[in-house]
């Protein structure tokens, strides 16, 4: 069962590397093997190819990574937490919240004077301070609740409301800034540049680092609130501090890539499909692996057609099969 | 010599309404290598006395120690290592084998990243097999009976390693060979472990054969502890459970139907055929006196009403019936 497990583990880390090395090599311009490790050697000879690689692909790829690894643990503790199979990171209205941020900056600016905000940071600061609200008042919420169905249901509330202010938005704007709305909501891994992963990486970084201090008290939680605190879980403590790492993940990644829908609630099925365990300590990294794993394919996959397709699109239409695969083949 | 001890103690929810007293001024003691059946009717107060001795829910007034130290002052990991609990709630884990939940219980024993330790796992192996489930330890936890879930989930609270057990109705769901085994084994294993167990439960007639104590709530307030048959020859279990319907039955330890009696027969015979023979007619609504004008009499292998010869107690019924027009 161990050797199985380090086998697996041991597979996943080359697939990642082999599909980043892939990553950096395709594109609509080719860029051999070879090159690409020199280019990233620092010895490259090519200036455009050096320019593509540093500053376009190799921030892209990264960012991927970053993504599928973060929506995918932070999905983890949202299925543990609630004790659903369907949770995803974006249960709790984070992503809702976001949205309503950016259509905010977009759509309310647009109907000043000033016209239309395309600034990257506005964005990214309309996007967390969204996001950075909705989890403001969800924990808030989970303060003075003592159960997750409510939370669970108050998270879904506020995403609605978020929901509905953007659709009574998009009502009074005009068709730039819809379509610029339009546009985020697809998701793009290529609007991170170098700037902006500086922000991006330690917020994942800490969330993920918060999610592996939290394993023991997710395993206890998978036997229920109850047994958990009998055990000695502070449970009111911990559900703020999963809420927490949850909204550094999901609202990271939303703020900077956009909503990237469906690895969240893939990604941890797929990783106990092939480790067959529930203990959190083999999860979250099968998480970290299996959600850079599957971005990188979705980004991949993505360049294939000649017009580069939103990744949010891919994921879905790419990632749905397989957990219906992994569904039939159990049992 | 008890290993939790209540003092003054009255159990109940504060709203805003004001409070709310379940029971008030209990004074209990559960000791080491006992097993105790917390029994009462509906709304006597059974989960909310669990709940707070379990440490979940704060005690109106009054306290509860845990061997000679207040249990509502302790933090919630000391309680933890005091106490282990089998609840009602369903524990439903994928991919999870009966190894991986028993040593949940473990988790007081272990810091926040540490694996588990050589003594943990001897600690798991032994729960697992004080509840003879060693032969399925590596099954998946959804692949077992309710009956062996509920093993897992006491080899779980054993695993815990605490000096208190407390199971709130630990046979319901069960089927009755399960509500058997699992009673004999709480049995043994506070004999064996010389851990105090308490269960609270509706099965009367078992707990009374398991218990070495029984804790009787009664819905109106109060509460009376002893040995069971102690409190069978004294009646404490028919005021209790007093009732138009049915009676509480010192001779068998059952509840007994309380039928109406409209219809007279006499009867004379002897053993078990009397005794079932006596239940078959009181339920059909004869009453058994010493005269009557029909008369039943038993042999060893039929039933005599009157003259006639009756191969089976169906027989006689529906003889009965004819002769009542």
């Amino acid at each position: 069962m161990a050797t199985r497990r380090s086998l697996l583990f041991v597979l996943l880390a080359v697939l990642l590397a082999v599909l980043f090395w892939a990553d950096l090599a395709l594109g609509s311009v080719h860029i051999p093997l070879g090159e690409v490790v020199s280019t990233l050697a620092g010895q490259g000879t090519d200036a455009v190819h050096e320019e593509i690689l540093l500053n376009l692909r190799l921030p892209r790829a990264i960012t991927a990574v970053l993504t599928g690894a973060a929506l995918a643990v932070a999905g983890l503790m949202m299925q543990t937490l609630f004790a659903n199979p369907l949770a995803d990171p974006y249960i709790l209205g984070v992503s809702s919240g976001g949205s309503l941020g950016v259509a905010v900056v977009v759509m309310a600016a647009s109907l000043l004077p000033i016209g239309t905000i395309t600034n990257g940071w506005a964005l990214i600061g309309a996007a967390t301070a969204g996001a950075l609200a909705v989890l403001l008042l969800v924990i808030g919420v989970s303060l003075r609740v003592r159960n997750a169905v409510s939370l669970l249901i108050v998270g879904m509330m506020f995403g609605m409301i978020a929901g509905s202010v953007v659709n009574v938005l998009q009502n009074f704007s005009n068709p730039d800034a819809i379509k610029l709305f339009v546009m985020w909501t697809f998701g793009s891994l290529g609007a991170v540049t170098w700037e902006y992963m500086r922000v991006l990486a330690p917020v994942v970084a800490a969330g993920i680092g918060l999610a592996f201090v939290l394993q023991k008290k997710l395993d206890c939680l998978l036997l229920g609130e109850h047994y958990a605190r009998s055990l000695g879980v502070a449970v009111e403590r911990t559900r703020v501090l999963i809420v927490l790492a949850t909204g550094l993940l999901a609202g990271g990644v939303t703020a900077f890539v956009g909503p990237v829908a469906f690895v969240g609630i893939a990604v941890p099925h797929i990783a106990r499909g092939l480790f067959r365990t529930a203990s959190h300590r083999v999860l979250l990294p099968a998480c970290v692996l299996c959600g850079g794993v599957l971005l990188l394919v979705c980004d991949l996959v993505s360049q294939l057609p000649a017009h580069t397709l939103p990744v949010n699109t891919v994921s879905a239409l790419f990632g749905a099969p397989v957990i219906i695969w992994i569904i039939l083949k159990r049992k | 010599m008890s290993t939790l001890s209540t003092y003054g103690l009255s159990i109940g929810y504060q709203t805003r309404q004001g409070r709310r007293v379940v029971q008030a001024d209990l004074n209990l003691q559960l000791r080491p290598g006992e097993l105790a059946g917390l029994i009462g009717p509906n709304g006597s107060g059974k989960s909310t006395l669990m709940r707070t001795l379990a440490g979940l829910q704060p005690p109106l007034a009054g306290r509860v120690e845990v061997a000679g130290r207040n249990l509502h002052d302790l933090p919630q990991r000391e309680v933890a290592r005091l106490i282990a609990l089998v609840l009602t709630d369903r524990v439903e884990v994928d991919n999870a084998t009966v190894r991986d939940i028993v040593t949940l219980g473990r988790y007081p024993h272990t810091r926040w990243w540490g694996g588990t330790s050589e003594a943990d796992r001897q600690a798991v192996d032994e729960a697992i097999d004080r509840v003879h489930l060693a032969d399925k330890s590596d099954r998946p936890l959804d692949e077992l009976s309710d009956g062996e879930r509920q093993r897992v989930l006491i080899a779980r609270a054993l695993a815990q390693d605490t000096p208190i057990i407390l199971l709130d109705e630990p046979t319901a769901h069960l089927d009755l060979p399960n509500r058997v085994e699992t009673m004999l084994l709480l049995h043994r294993l506070a004999q064996q472990t010389h851990k105090a167990i308490l269960l609270s439960t509706h099965e009367l007639d078992l707990a009374l054969q398991a218990a070495d104590r029984m804790w009787l709530l009664s819905a109106d307030g109060g509460m009376t502890c002893g040995v069971p048959e102690d409190m069978v020859l004294d009646g404490s279990f028919g005021r209790v459970f007093a009732s138009p319907n049915y009676f509480f039955n010192p001779a068998n330890g059952n509840f007994s139907m309380n039928y109406s009696l409209h219809r007279r027969v006499s009867m004379e015979g002897e053993g078990s055929r009397l005794y079932w023979t006596l239940r078959a007619l009181a339920r059909a609504g004869y009453e058994v006196v010493t005269h009557a004008d029909t008369h039943i009499r038993l042999t060893a292998t039929a039933w005599l009403l009157d003259d006639r010869e009756l191969p089976t107690v169906e027989a006689l019924l529906e003889a009965l019936g004819e002769a009542d027009g």
